[in-house]
């Protein structure tokens, strides 16, 4: 097994009453993108500082690459790159005065700072803006600048803070696909935190789930379905055209002795079948010899939306 | 070539940011402004025979650059110690929150940086740039002073010129310090900018009318009735009382120095002065007179910067 450069043991927060991150264990191995998945209010952020040294946690210890934040910040911060959710930067300055501003506080030389901020400005494609202020960039183009601060002290791992909030579509495709490209070409450790569920899928390597302070669940997206769906992880959704007859229990009977089918319910002339494996092509020939007319037939794997729903739903309950 | 230390990294960025903001543009055209006014009045009755009459000597022409008027200006201290609080505030009342509100703190913090960097760089940036400020305005009364009347300073009115602008500049220090302490405490920079004029026009205006009412309904019988001892303490408390505001303390400060025939700042009784000879003091024993207003300012200064670095240190940094 590899050794985690995040590991988190029975990390704990409070705030006043308020428990913000309860007994949290996690561990995030080298190079991967690990997504942190929550509603808002979850402890996402408030973990991400306390990985930083910027806030004490109550109880708990941490090692990130091996070191503890919370008594040795500075050599934490040295090696992690942080990215707010809201990044601000010297409005008036350059996109490129500030860059050379965060590389001077990293004690990088000043010729080899230009030369990395203009590669960098050029990687997240700033290039034709570094003379411009900061104050007049845009909320996507603030947020690759972000990118380009949080790389120019090449960190072993990054920590991005809901990165893509407030981009537009397209720009937030560009973006993540920047974060991931980034991390496989030069073996960063990619620490995301969002709660658009469908930003993380696309990049991220494992998710962890967040709620209310807690991890309740923690895996590739994969594992995640088959941890939370147990034996049927996969919903076929069928339409059935019955004229004449409302009954269709012979049909649920012949559905329900194929192989690898599991729970079966009906709605409104919809079927919903819960299924091991997939079995699209049985389901389809039983209707049929049945002598039902089909009129959809849909296969559904489960995304993190449903894994998302099916936990806020389970935590309530 | 070794890449400068963080903290001197800090304080570069804090003064150039100083040196090209609008604020300080204004402030110094201000300043210079008045200065220059008094330098004229100055210049323009220095010519006179001195009102006191017997200053023994004609020496001490120099320092008359900065404390002489003929009542439509103000004299150069005076003015200095009128601007200066608003020097001072100006420079510090947005010198956290205003990180804070930009969403920059965090980003500094998460920097392989100590967290007190940021607050001391800020302090001694500003702290440097009311320095250079001080005295080059100074070195430039002085010169244009040399010029017009031709007279160079003796050694001791050099000395006491460059101990009153190291006074002005730890006056500063201390309005530049309260309005930090504000900047910390107040998330909102015109909170924290209106809080500290307020307590500077309270200090400089409300807080010296206040003691005199109060000390005036509880004066002591004046006249031949008066008891020398009862008027004595009568005074002396009222004095003490206005030491509490720290213009007082400035002014009962650069006033000594200044004016080296100046012996005691409080009052004196007639035993006290009847065997003195009217000659001026030595600087040594200027400022030993002047010894526990400077360390009443310092004091204060360092009060201050240690509360806006404790409430710094535990500050939340997460928006």
């Amino acid at each position: 097994m590899k050794e985690p450069v995040i590991a988190i043991s029975k990390l704990t927060k409070r705030y006043g009453s308020l428990t913000a991150v309860d007994n949290l264990d996690l561990s995030v191995y080298k190079g991967e993108v690990f997504g942190l998945l929550g509603p808002n209010g979850a402890g996402k952020s408030t973990t991400i500082l306390m990985l930083l040294g910027l806030t004490e946690p109550f109880a708990g210890s941490m090692k990130v690459c091996g070191i503890d934040p919370t008594t040795h910040p500075i050599e934490v911060k040295k090696k992690v790159g942080y990215l707010p959710d809201d990044v601000g930067f010297y409005d008036n300055r350059t996109g490129l005065d500030n860059l050379l501003y965060t590389a001077s506080l990293n004690r990088i030389p000043k010729k080899e700072a230009l030369h990395k901020a203009h590669q960098l400005l050029e990687q997240v494609g700033l290039a034709g803006d570094t003379k411009k202020r900061a104050g007049a960039y845009s909320r996507g183009m603030r947020q690759r600048l972000g990118l380009a601060d949080v790389l120019i002290k090449d960190p072993e791992i990054i920590i991005l803070d809901e990165p893509t909030l407030g981009i537009d579509p397209t720009g937030v495709r560009e973006f993540l696909d920047l974060i991931v490209r980034l991390s496989r070409e030069q073996g960063i450790t990619v620490l995301l935190s969002s709660h658009h569920l469908h930003q993380v899928q696309q990049v991220c390597d494992r998710v962890g789930l967040f709620v209310g302070g807690r991890l309740i669940a923690e895996g590739d997206i994969a594992a995640l379905s088959a941890k939370l769906f147990g034996e049927e992880p996969f919903l076929i959704q069928a339409d059935i055209d019955c004229p004449g007859t409302e009954d269709i229990s012979s049909l649920q009977t012949a559905l329900t002795q194929l192989e690898g089918v599991g729970s079966l319910t009906l709605a409104s002339g919809c079927l919903h079948i819960g299924c091991s494996h997939d079995v699209t092509a049985a389901i389809a020939r039983t209707v049929v010899q049945s002598g039902y007319g089909l009129t959809r037939l849909q296969k559904k794997i489960h995304g993190l939306d449903d894994i998302y729903h099916r936990y806020f739903e389970g935590g309530k309950a | 070539m070794k890449p400068l230390h963080p903290f001197w990294v800090i304080v570069n960025k804090e003064m150039s940011d100083h040196v090209r903001s609008w604020r300080f543009t204004i402030l110094l055209s201000l300043i210079l402004l008045t200065c220059f006014g008094s330098l004229y009045t100055a210049l323009n009755n220095i010519g006179m025979p001195p009102k006191s009459g017997g200053t023994g000597n004609g020496s001490f022409f120099f320092l008359q650059l900065f404390t002489a008027t003929d009542g439509t200006l103000p004299s150069f201290i005076v003015f200095i110690n009128f601007l200066g609080p608003l020097l001072g505030i100006t420079l510090g009342f947005d010198a956290v929150n205003s990180e804070f509100n930009r969403g920059t703190l965090n980003r500094i913090m998460s920097q392989p940086i100590h967290r007190d960097y940021l607050l001391n760089g800020k302090f001694t940036a500003s702290l440097l740039v009311v320095a250079i400020l001080f005295f080059s305005l100074t070195f430039l009364v002085m010169g244009i002073g040399l010029i017009v009347i031709g007279v160079p300073p003796t050694a001791g009115e050099f000395f006491r010129i460059l101990s009153f602008t190291l006074l002005s500049v730890l006056y500063v220090a201390f309005w530049l310090n309260l309005s930090i302490l504000f900047s910390v405490r107040f998330r909102q920079p015109a909170t924290s900018a209106l809080t500290a004029i307020a307590v500077w026009l309270f200090l400089a205006i409300f807080y010296p009318i206040l003691i005199r009412m109060v000390a005036r309904a509880m004066a002591p019988a004046t006249g031949i009735m008066a008891d020398p001892d009862v008027t004595f303490q009568y005074q002396h408390t009222v004095l003490n009382f206005l030491r509490f505001a720290p213009s007082q303390l400035f002014s009962d400060a650069t006033t000594t120095l200044l004016m080296p025939t100046i012996r005691s700042l409080g009052p004196l009784t007639m035993e006290q002065v009847s065997g003195a000879i009217p000659n001026p003091l030595p600087l040594g024993e200027s400022i030993f007179i002047v010894w526990p207003q400077l360390t009443g300012l310092i004091a204060a200064t360092v009060l201050c910067f240690a509360l806006s670095y404790f409430s710094f240190m535990r500050k939340e940094i997460r928006s």
